[in-house]
């Protein structure tokens, strides 16, 4: 049986970005566990010899002429951005 | 004069005959609301002067312009883009998105054919919930019983139609959230074959899971949309090179001969009473009718909801990772960083569900558990296909309840594991791609409506219809309408 430590769900959601309370934590933690739990029982079905899914349906890869377009304008893609500055994008500080 | 109890071939032909206009129709649907949607909470967004400017121009054209939705009041879930128009899909993470670049294909598809788009429809955080009490905005409540939840994710699109608000609604499906719903609320849903109908524009919770379709008081119409919406699409690389043909046109062919297998495992254990009767009713009614069923067995669906919530939530947290304050989308305030402000704007913006999806998808997709969860479900995933795949070498149909039971109390489930495990009848679907309706099939003693799911080959949509048009028309579940505000 596989068991989520607390550990476990801080390392988590630092690698999913987000800030977690110790209640949220321990939340989580019960939470996870039980779905995993659920998700065990998936260990009952023999599956050798079976290739995992990778398309339901068929329709082979989809290709197109290498052809440079213009679907939005510079405008257009900063319109809905929380910052900006002389048309990019503006974020704080990438080093402290 | 209210919307219910029309089709949409019956408004076509009276907007022919002049009795009534586009304008008319559009403040029809705009005075339901009016009445009713301070209870039923349908809507996020209701786009009065963008409505009535559409129904104005409408109303300008030459009779011969008219398209095959003219003048037909819709709703939009709100994890469908709309050009302009808020886009929130029920995040507050995208609570200011008031200006998408672009309309989703099927909106594009909806527009050319002339509908009208009242609003946006209220759903679950990104899909992720069967409710729609996950909405980070306000719950939907079932027209049926105000104390019920309207199903979800697309509760928002289902009880829009269920209260007669708009004539159709167009929602998303990724474990039954079309289907679901539409059971729930006594409507007709439909998910499509995966790659019928374009995803661009669909903002993804599960791409490999993921289908847009119609919800509609009545299998007629509900086929006349998906052939509007139906069709390949260059901007979408999962959509089907594949001709649609007009449902519509086909309904009547009747089902006699029709081979139906009925999974035992569906009218199980966990299978309400009520439930059980009602589909045992419809088979019946579907002999009657000329087609055969026959009992089988699935065993390897019973594992569908474990492969699915492994699955779905691998896909997820792939999906939900652009959402970082940076391009669109809500910035926390006052981060010092900008490691600091990915994680405090999405700790800010994402709601609980969504998190634990995030955690669980990362979780299983990590070095070390990969092979034991996410291959593993996509290897039982296979062993589902192949399950249907024989199943629809014997049969041309696979029927049973859409739920387990009706629908539950608002509050009454809190744990995830025990709201995913209801999903269990619509979850294979999904694995499979294979297109299935929801169509009423009675209702329980308090009055709430139950759903019958019919589930057809890949891109035979033209034999679920015919069945589900067969079975409607033979009973008079579809001609009973909520007695709520404002009636």
């Amino acid at each position: 049986m596989t068991q989520i430590t607390k550990e476990q769900v801080e390392r988590i959601a630092d690698l999913v970005h987000l800030a977690v309370t110790d209640e949220e934590v321990a939340m989580y933690q019960e939470q996870l566990q039980s779905v995993i739990n659920f998700a065990n029982q998936l260990s009952e079905l023999n599956t050798d010899d079976v290739k995992p899914t990778t398309h339901v349906l068929h329709e082979g890869n989809v290709l197109r002429e290498d052809v440079p377009k213009q679907t939005i304008t510079q405008e257009e893609a900063l319109k809905n951005a929380p910052d900006q500055k002389d048309g990019y994008f503006k974020v704080p500080p990438i080093l402290e | 004069m209210s919307l219910y109890g029309y089709t949409i071939k019956e408004l076509e032909n009276k907007l022919k005959k002049k009795e009534i206009s586009a304008a008319e129709l559009t403040e029809m649907s705009l005075d339901r609301i009016k009445e009713c949607e301070e209870d039923v909470q349908a809507f996020i967004t209701v786009d009065e002067e963008g409505a009535r400017t559409q129904a104005a121009k409408l109303d300008e054209l030459d009779e011969s312009e008219r398209q095959p939705l003219f003048a037909i009041p819709q709703a939009m879930k709100d994890n469908i883009v709309t050009k302009g128009i808020r886009t929130t899909a029920g995040s507050q993470i995208l609570t200011n998105f008031n200006d998408p670049l672009y309309d989703a294909t099927v909106v594009e598809k909806l527009q050319d054919a002339q509908s009208v788009m009242i609003g946006k429809a209220n759903l679950d955080e990104f899909g992720m919930g069967s409710s729609t009490e996950k909405s980070s905005f306000h719950i939907t409540r079932n027209p049926w019983n105000y104390d019920y939840v309207p199903g979800g994710s697309s509760g928002g699109s289902a009880a829009a139609v269920a209260s007669g608000q708009v004539m159709f609604s167009l929602g998303s499906d990724t474990g039954g959230s079309i289907r679901q719903p539409a059971a729930f609320c006594g409507v007709v849903g439909m998910k499509p074959t995966y790659g019928l109908v374009s995803r661009y524009g669909l903002i993804s919770l599960a791409s490999s899971l993921d289908h847009v379709g119609p919800i509609t008081q009545t299998v007629e119409d509900n086929a006349r949309v998906l052939e509007v919406i139906a069709g390949n699409d260059s901007r979408d690389s999962t959509s089907a090179n594949t001709q649609v043909p007009l449902y519509s046109e086909g309904l009547k062919e009747g089902i006699k001969g029709l081979k139906i297998a009925v999974p035992e495992e569906y009218l199980g254990e966990g299978v309400s009473e009520e439930v059980r009767e009602s589909v045992l009713n419809a088979l019946q009614m579907l002999e009657l009718l000329g087609a055969t069923w026959e009992k089988i067995s699935v065993p390897h669906s019973t594992y569908a909801a474990s492969a699915y919530y492994i699955i779905s939530a691998a896909e997820s947290s792939t999906s939900l990772a652009r959402y970082d304050g940076v391009r669109f989308g809500a910035r926390a305030k006052d981060a010092k960083t900008v490691e600091d402000m990915f994680k405090q704007s999405r700790s800010q913006g994402f709601g609980d569900e969504a998190k634990l999806r995030m955690m669980l998808g990362t979780f299983a997709l990590s070095a070390g558990n990969v092979d034991t969860y996410f291959k593993k479900a996509q290897k039982v995933r296979t062993r589902i296909i192949e399950e249907f795949e024989t199943i629809f070498s014997q049969y041309d149909l696979v029927i049973g309840p859409t739920t387990p039971r009706h629908a539950y109390k608002i509050g009454e489930i809190v744990d995830p594991v025990t709201s995913y495990a209801n999903d269990i009848l619509t979850i294979p679907s999904n694995l499979a791609g294979l297109p299935s309706i929801s169509v009423p099939c009675g209702f329980t003693d308090e009055g709430l409506p139950l759903g019958l799911q019919i589930i057809g080959k890949h891109f035979d949509e033209q034999t679920v219809y015919q069945a589900a048009y067969a079975y409607e028309q033979a009973t008079n579940h579809h001609k009973k309408r909520p007695v709520m505000g404002g009636q």
